[in-house]
C-alpha cells in the first residue's frame, strides 16, 4: 500500500471523519424536515448516505493503492465504472429489453470518445492520477445523461403512444414515428449540462477548480482546466444521450414496426 | 411462417381484405379467437359489439399495429406478413378513435403520409382534400385550435392523403358531440361511396352500422356471434 494511504491515517483522518459525520447529521436533519412535510425519503437517504460514504472511501483506498501503477490499471478502473454506470442508467429505461447493453455502449462511447479526443490534444494525460478522477467525472455525467435520456424517451413514447401509432398507421418508419420523442429526450438530458456551462464561475466554482487552487495551482490555469473538463462533460453527455436514445429506439419496436412498450396514454381501447 | 400459417394463407382469396383464423392473446388473455372474415372490393363492413369484444383489436390487427398470435390477413390474396409494414399501412389506411394530430398546422398533418415516402403532396392537392372534408381554408390553422369534429376531419383527410385501397375506421364518431358525429358519419358515408372504397368500420352504434355498412359482423368475447346484411343482423331475417 502506498504512502498516500498511510499518510492520511492519524489526526487528519479523524478530523475528516468528524466532518463527514457532521455533513451526514445535516442530511438527516433535512430528512427529518422532509418527513414533517410528508415527504418520505428516510430509507433512501440513509441508504444513499451509507452507500456514498463507503463507495467513495473505498475508491480513495483503491486510488491510494494503485496511484503509481500503469495506464492499464486506470483503464480497468474506468471500465468497471462504466459497467456500474450502465447498470444504474438502464434502471431508468423501465424494462425496455436490452437497455443495459444499450446504456453500456452509450456511456462507453460518450466517455471513451471524449476522453480519447482530449488525450489526443494533451488535455488529459495517461497517468492514473489524472485519468481516473477526470474519467470518473466524465463517466458520471455520461451516466446522468443516459439515465435522463432513457427515462424521458420511455415516458414520452409511453404517454404519446397514440401519436406514435398514428404515425406508424400513416406509413411512417419507426425512426420517423419517434423522432419528436428522441429530440425531446436528448434536449432534456442536455439542459443540466448547458446550465452548468453557462453558470460556470458565476453561480458556482466547481470542486476540481477549487481543489487545484487549494493545492497551489494558478487560479487562471485552474479555471481554464475546469472549463476543459466541463466541455468534455458536455460532449460526453451529448454523445451518450444520442447513443442511448438511438439504441433504445431499435428496442421499442418489433421487426414488424409495431410499438412494443407499455403505454400510459388513455387512448388504448 | 409456420405450417399452419402457410395452410391459412394457402388457398386463394376472392376478397380485397381477408382475415383467416385471426387470433390475438395478450398477457395470457384471449382478445380475439379464430376470426374468419372477408371484405370484398368496394364493400363496407361494420364491426359492432360490446366493450372488450375485440372490435378495436381486430382493426389493429388488420393494420398490423399488433401481431396476430395465430392466423393472418390477406390483402388481395397476399399474406400481409410478406408486405413491408410501411407499404401495408399506406395501402390499408386507418382512422383512429382519437385524431392524434401531430403538433403543427393542418397542412403539415395532411401531408404527413406522402412525405414519409418522399412524395410530398402539392399544396393544391392538400386544399382539395381539405375542401372534401369540409375544411376549406384551414391549411395554415394550428391543430391545437381545432374543435373535436374538425380534428377528426383532419385525421380523415390525413389518411385519405395516402390514397389507401382499404379504409379502417375505429369508432370515428364516439368522442364527438351529436352534431359533429352526424357530420363525420355523413362525410364518411359520402367518401366511401364516391371512391368505392373497401372499408371496415368499428362502431358501438347499431343504427350507424346499418346506415353505413353493406354487412355487419357482431363480435362478442373475441368471437363472431353473427354476420350478415344489416337487415339479417338487426331483424334476424
Amino acid at each position: 500500500m502506498g504512502n498516500e494511504l498511510t499518510a492520511g491515517i492519524g489526526g487528519e483522518l479523524r478530523t475528516v471523519l468528524l466532518q463527514a459525520g457532521g455533513a451526514a447529521v445535516l442530511c438527516l436533519a433535512v430528512m427529518g424536515l422532509c418527513r414533517r412535510a410528508a415527504v418520505h425519503v428516510e430509507r433512501e437517504t440513509v441508504i444513499s448516505l451509507l452507500r456514498g460514504f463507503l463507495q467513495i472511501a473505498l475508491i480513495g483506498i483503491l486510488l491510494a493503492m494503485v496511484l503509481h501503477r500503469g495506464f492499464g490499471v486506470g483503464v480497468l478502473i474506468l471500465f468497471a465504472m462504466t459497467i456500474a454506470a450502465a447498470v444504474i442508467a438502464s434502471r431508468r429505461a423501465g424494462g425496455i429489453p436490452g437497455a443495459l447493453q444499450a446504456c453500456f455502449v452509450a456511456v462507453a462511447a460518450g466517455s471513451g470518445l471524449t476522453m480519447a479526443a482530449m488525450a489526443s490534444i494533451g488535455a488529459v494525460t495517461a497517468d492514473l492520477a489524472t485519468l481516473v478522477p477526470v474519467g470518473s467525472m466524465v463517466i458520471a455525467s455520461a451516466m446522468n445523461s443516459s439515465s435522463q435520456a432513457a427515462e424521458r424517451f420511455r415516458t414520452e413514447v409511453a404517454s404519446q403512444a397514440g401519436l406514435v401509432e398514428a404515425a406508424l398507421a400513416l406509413g411512417a418508419s419507426p425512426t420517423a414515428a419517434v423522432s419528436a420523442q428522441i429530440r425531446s429526450a436528448v434536449y432534456a438530458s442536455l439542459i443540466p449540462r448547458l446550465d452548468s456551462l453557462q453558470s460556470l464561475g458565476i453561480v458556482w466554482v466547481p470542486g476540481m477548480m477549487a481543489g487545484m487552487i487549494l493545492s497551489g495551482a494558478n487560479p487562471v490555469f485552474a479555471g481554464i482546466y475546469q472549463f476543459i473538463v466541463m466541455a468534455m462533460i458536455y460532449a460526453a453527455s451529448g454523445i451518450t444521450a444520442l447513443s442511448t436514445t438511438l439504441l433504445l429506439r431499435r428496442r421499442i419496436f418489433t421487426p414488424a414496426a409495431q410499438l412494443a412498450v407499455k403505454r400510459s396514454d388513455p387512448a388504448r381501447i | 411462417m409456420s405450417a399452419l400459417d402457410r395452410k391459412l394463407s394457402g388457398s386463394p382469396s376472392s376478397f380485397k381484405l381477408e382475415a383467416r383464423g385471426l387470433s390475438r392473446v395478450a398477457s395470457g388473455k384471449p382478445l380475439l379467437q379464430g376470426i374468419d372474415l372477408g371484405v370484398s372490393q368496394g364493400e363496407t363492413l361494420a364491426v359492432i359489439g360490446p366493450s372488450g369484444s375485440g372490435k378495436s383489436t381486430l382493426l389493429r390487427l388488420l393494420n398490423r399495429l399488433d401481431e396476430p398470435t395465430a392466423g393472418t390477413v390477406l390483402l388481395e390474396g397476399i399474406d400481409y406478413r410478406t408486405i413491408p409494414p410501411q407499404e401495408l399501412r399506406r395501402r390499408v389506411g386507418m382512422v383512429m378513435q382519437a385524431p392524434h394530430l401531430f403538433p403543427g398546422n393542418v397542412s403539415q398533418n395532411v401531408g404527413y403520409g406522402p412525405r414519409q415516402r418522399n412524395a410530398p403532396l402539392p399544396d393544391s392537392d392538400i386544399e382539395v382534400l381539405l375542401e372534401r372534408v369540409g375544411l376549406a381554408g384551414y391549411a395554415s390553422r394550428e391543430v391545437s385550435h381545432l374543435s373535436g369534429g374538425e380534428a377528426q376531419r383532419v385525421s380523415l383527410a390525413r389518411t385519405l392523403a395516402n390514397d389507401p385501397e382499404v379504409l379502417l375506421l375505429d369508432e370515428p364518431t364516439s368522442a364527438l358531440d351529436d352534431e359533429a358525429a352526424r357530420g363525420i358519419e355523413a362525410l364518411v358515408g359520402d367518401i366511401i361511396r364516391e371512391r368505392a372504397m373497401t372499408c371496415v368500420i368499428v362502431t358501438h352504434d347499431l343504427a350507424q352500422a346499418a346506415r353505413l355498412a353493406d354487412r355487419i359482423v357482431i363480435l362478442n368475447a373475441g368471437r363472431i356471434k353473427a354476420i350478415g346484411s344489416p337487415e339479417e343482423v338487426i331483424h334476424g331475417k
